[in-house]
């Protein structure tokens, strides 16, 4: 086994798996405040790139700049969804609040289809092509670079739910919503703007992983899977879960690049989904159900 | 008979005589319903009644499609065989899954993705297998005899299809009134209260998921010797579970009808909205059409369009409207008083 | 010769002791009252007889035979009913069909399994909603289904978890009065309440427990007057403002 081979593949799994915890930080907020699964996850990250590329294209503005229009503009997404539907399912047997956002799902995918057809694009962003070398390793400096991205936001994110008085309501009702309920809180609106908050981290890793990979439609379904593995590993509901398993995962992956031809590294990852769900439902760092 | 029996009996009537009256393409529609008929009711029987949500349900066709193909191809087995081997590796492989799923507790959305990473793996699997297509899949000869289940026309898939999703009725009818029917539904309501009734829940959910599993794989063969094109994307993916339990969830989860209901609804529509917009240019309009549909119905008709259209029915039919169930005439007529 | 006979159970929940050390036997055919404040490990007590969760020590003794290691559909199949504290309805069934279900765990056939449980329905006064969805009863009603599906199993031994919370004076009266007449047919009976006028009526000794451990037992007058007793649900300082 090359050795630098290895130590590449580390680092690179590492630095996206830093952007799978940033997808998953979106998913498991969302699960955490409404325990409601975004089967459409993936597919706002997506449009989160899309809407990320046609900046770049049109206006010329690098996605690490257009990250805050993204993010909000994925935000009013997420926010509009979750009062107009997501609201209304919440009490609804599992089967039935499945569909809804499978549903969205399929909805956005076929606009991006609709709009913009079904052909890969691969933008020349700055950067989207150096790479530099860190030990030995050969390493994407894009990868680096929205590595560092979705930490920083990673860690925003932690700070605001923390400290801030939102983030102390969101907290609150994730918690309990009866409760936030009782002193005041109005649940409705904190979980539009956690639903929110939740899409527009995924935009937002949308726009850090353009200059990763081509951009298509279909992209958004593995993703939305690869979100549900990291949340489940780390743990349902819990948000540093999300960081540890993300960068777990995309170690894993990276890694049995090593001895499995790359299209087959997603089994790894649904092993991995099994064996955790059967031996560690809570998740590594424990999370609730 | 029921007057609700009677009423079937003159559409099932109607149905047999519709190839008389209608050309191919059309007939063609009508393979389509009941082939999805079928595939719902066979995933309904999992999760209408025992309430356990498959997402990965495309699986089973898969294994079906897979099986028999592979035997007829390369052992000149005839698919009505190979469609009875490939039902016997779908219960394996449903056992295995609920054994996973049941003795270690997943339940709810912990089951859901894990039957979707079942699906997902063995997608994966089968894209690497050299006998099995890998990544360009599989392509049919057409070799038309009753032998290879191959036929010229769609007439004879047409009554195949129906026969099928009669079939499928019937075992959900028979289900649904039966001892067994009446422990997977009071596990979809209450597990625990079953089991402290006596149900042995991991027994009657095992019987659930083999019986889905076996039947739903019946139509992978069925498929494979209709379509002539087998693709590991197409027949393990995600697309194909998803629109397998869309007309069930439309139609009425647990129900008998609900199934076939959504199938007749959502499958003309899905046929003829593809045809219309695709050849306008306007690729995947359709599938919004169909997304903005389920979301629709979940929202405003959550018990499925089969409970409004029971209600309205009523006082023609005389249906038993104080249980989701239709009971027949007997109970029909208790409940009246 | 005693129904049931439970030697030094113990239960903990990771550190917190639900059952310590606790040992009674119900004779066949009485009616053994529990009683007890909230979280003194009643409701633990009937997870652990009915197989919902495991003891980490002790015997549980059903007829002479161990309890131990069964699961909750076994339980109740050698005879052992329960119902639960909040009740759990199959809600979008008919009453019938609810009480079928447990009919069904002793007939196999539909018809006979029909006809029983017609007959327990009606005797539990829910004959004119035997088709009507579990869903819209009222609680009171939900209770008196909860019990008639637990009867139809033909249980030699039932245990009642709080049937009587909730209930206004009339419905009291005639739960007792079901409750009698279940255990006149030769039901065993092991009940929870905190509705005194119900454990008063009905048990011939009572068991008040606390912390996980007996801390008395007797007929409901000893019990009802025993100082750890009412310590345990009004406190010391009451009971020291009573000498």
């Amino acid at each position: 086994m090359d050795s630098t081979l290895a130590l590449q593949l580390l680092i690179q799994g590492i630095l996206l798996g830093g952007l799978y915890g940033l997808i998953a930080l979106g998913l498991s907020l969302i699960f955490g405040v409404m325990g409601v699964i975004n089967f459409a996850h993936g597919q706002m990250m997506v449009i989160g790139m899309y809407i990320s590329y046609w900046i770049f294209v049109l206006l010329g503005v690098e996605p690490y700049l257009s990250l805050i229009i993204v993010s909000a503009a994925i935000f009013v997404l997420g926010y509009v969804i979750q009062s107009s539907v997501v609201n209304r399912i919440l009490d609804y047997p599992e089967a039935m609040q499945v569909l809804p956002l499978v549903a969205i799902g399929i909805i956005l995918e076929n606009t991006a289809l609709l709009l913009w057809g079904p052909d890969h694009r691969s933008p020349h962003t700055a950067f989207s092509l150096d790479t530099i070398w860190l030990g030995g390793a050969m390493i994407d400096v894009s990868r680096l670079i929205a590595f560092s991205f979705a930490i920083i936001i990673t860690f925003a994110i932690f700070i605001f739910l923390k400290k801030s008085h939102m983030g102390k309501r969101i907290r609150a009702a994730a918690d309990n919503r009866m409760a936030a309920t009782l002193v005041g809180i109005n649940v409705s609106r904190i979980n539009n703007f956690s639903f929110g908050l939740g899409a527009a981290t995924t935009g937002a890793a949308g726009a850090l992983l353009l200059p990763l990979m081509p951009l298509s439609p279909s992209l958004g379904h593995d993703f939305t899977l690869t979100a549900f593995i990291v949340v489940i590993l780390g743990g349902m509901g819990n948000l540093v879960g999300a960081l540890v398993g993300g960068l777990i995962l995309g170690v894993a992956e990276s890694m049995s690049t090593l001895f499995l031809p790359a299209t087959l590294k997603q089994v790894v990852s649904f092993g991995i989904l099994v064996v955790i769900m059967l031996f560690r439902p809570q998740g590594l760092l424990g999370g609730k159900k | 008979m029921t007057r609700l029996n009677i009423f079937l009996a003159i559409i099932l009537s109607i149905l047999l005589l519709l190839p008389l009256f209608l050309e191919k393409y059309v007939l063609g529609i009508f393979v389509m319903i009941f082939f999805y008929a079928y595939l719902g009711q066979s995933w309904n029987i999992l999760t209408g009644y025992t309430g356990h949500i498959s997402l990965g349900h495309a699986l089973y066709v898969g294994v079906g499609a897979y099986t028999s193909t592979y035997l007829a191809q390369n052992y000149g087995l005839s698919p009505w065989i190979g469609m009875l081997v490939g039902g016997v590796f779908a219960v394996a492989i449903a056992l295995f899954l609920g054994y996973l799923g049941f003795r270690f507790g997943l339940r709810g959305v912990y089951f859901v993705i894990l039957t979707i990473a079942f699906a997902e793996i063995t997608r994966l699997i089968v894209s690497h297998v050299e006998a099995l297509g890998s990544f360009s899949g599989i392509f049919l000869d057409f070799k038309p005899s009753f032998w290879n289940f191959q036929f010229r026309g769609n007439v004879p898939y047409y009554y195949i299809a129906l026969g099928f999703m009669v079939f499928s009725i019937i075992v959900v009818r028979i289900l649904e009134v039966s001892r067994a029917g009446r422990f997977m539904v009071a596990i979809r309501e209450d597990e625990e209260a079953a089991q402290a009734l006596g149900v042995n829940a991991f027994k009657y959910n095992m019987i659930a998921i083999a019986l889905s599993a076996f039947m739903t794989s019946l139509a992978g063969t069925f498929y494979a010797n209709y379509v002539f094109y087998l693709h590991p994307d197409t027949l393990f993916g995600m697309a194909l579970s998803i629109e397998l339990i869309l007309r069930p969830i439309i139609g009425g989860l647990g129900t008998i009808l609900g199934p076939v209901l959504g199938s007749f609804i959502l499958t003309p529509l899905s046929e003829i909205s593809r045809a219309y917009f695709t050849k306008g240019g306007f690729e995947g309009l359709h599938l919004i059409l169909y997304g903005v549909i389920a979301v629709l119905v979940v929202l405003f008709m959550p018990k499925g369009i089969i409970y409004y259209v029971k209600r309205w029915l009523n006082p023609m039919l005389k249906l038993d409207k104080k249980t989701l169930v239709y009971r027949g005439n007997k109970k029909g007529a208790e409940a009246k008083s | 010769m005693s129904i049931l006979k439970v030697t030094a159970l113990n239960k903990r929940f990771g550190g917190l002791t639900a059952i310590s050390e606790l040992s009674f036997e119900l004779g066949q055919g009485k009616i053994l009252g529990l009683i007890g404040p909230n979280g003194a490990g009643k409701t633990s007590l009937f997870n652990c007889l009915s197989g919902f969760h495991a003891p980490d020590s002790g015997e549980m003794m059903f007829s002479g035979k161990s309890l131990a290691g069964m699961q909750p559909y076994q339980v109740c199949q050698a005879g052992l009913a329960r119902t639960f504290q909040i009740v759990k309805p199959f809600l979008t069934i008919s009453v019938l069909d609810n009480v079928m279900v447990g009919a069904l765990t002793r007939e196999t056939s539909i018809k006979k399994a029909r006809e029983a449980s017609m007959e327990i329905i009606q005797w539990a006064g829910l004959g004119p909603m035997a088709h009507k969805e579990a869903e819209g009863l009222p609680l009171p009603l939900r209770k008196r289904l909860e019990m008639a599906r637990a009867l139809a199993t033909r249980p030699k031994l039932l245990l009642l978890d709080e049937v009587m919370a909730g209930l206004n004076p009339t419905e009291v009266s005639e739960i007792i009065g079901l409750i009698r007449e279940v255990n006149q047919k030769g039901v065993s009976i092991l009940l929870i309440e905190h509705v005194m006028q119900g454990i008063m009526a009905l048990s011939e000794r009572v068991l008040a427990i606390n912390y996980g451990s007996r801390i008395a037992e007797g007929t409901p007058a000893e019990v009802v007057k025993d100082e750890k007793v009412i310590e345990a649900y009004l406190g010391k300082e009451f009971l020291n403002a009573q000498s």
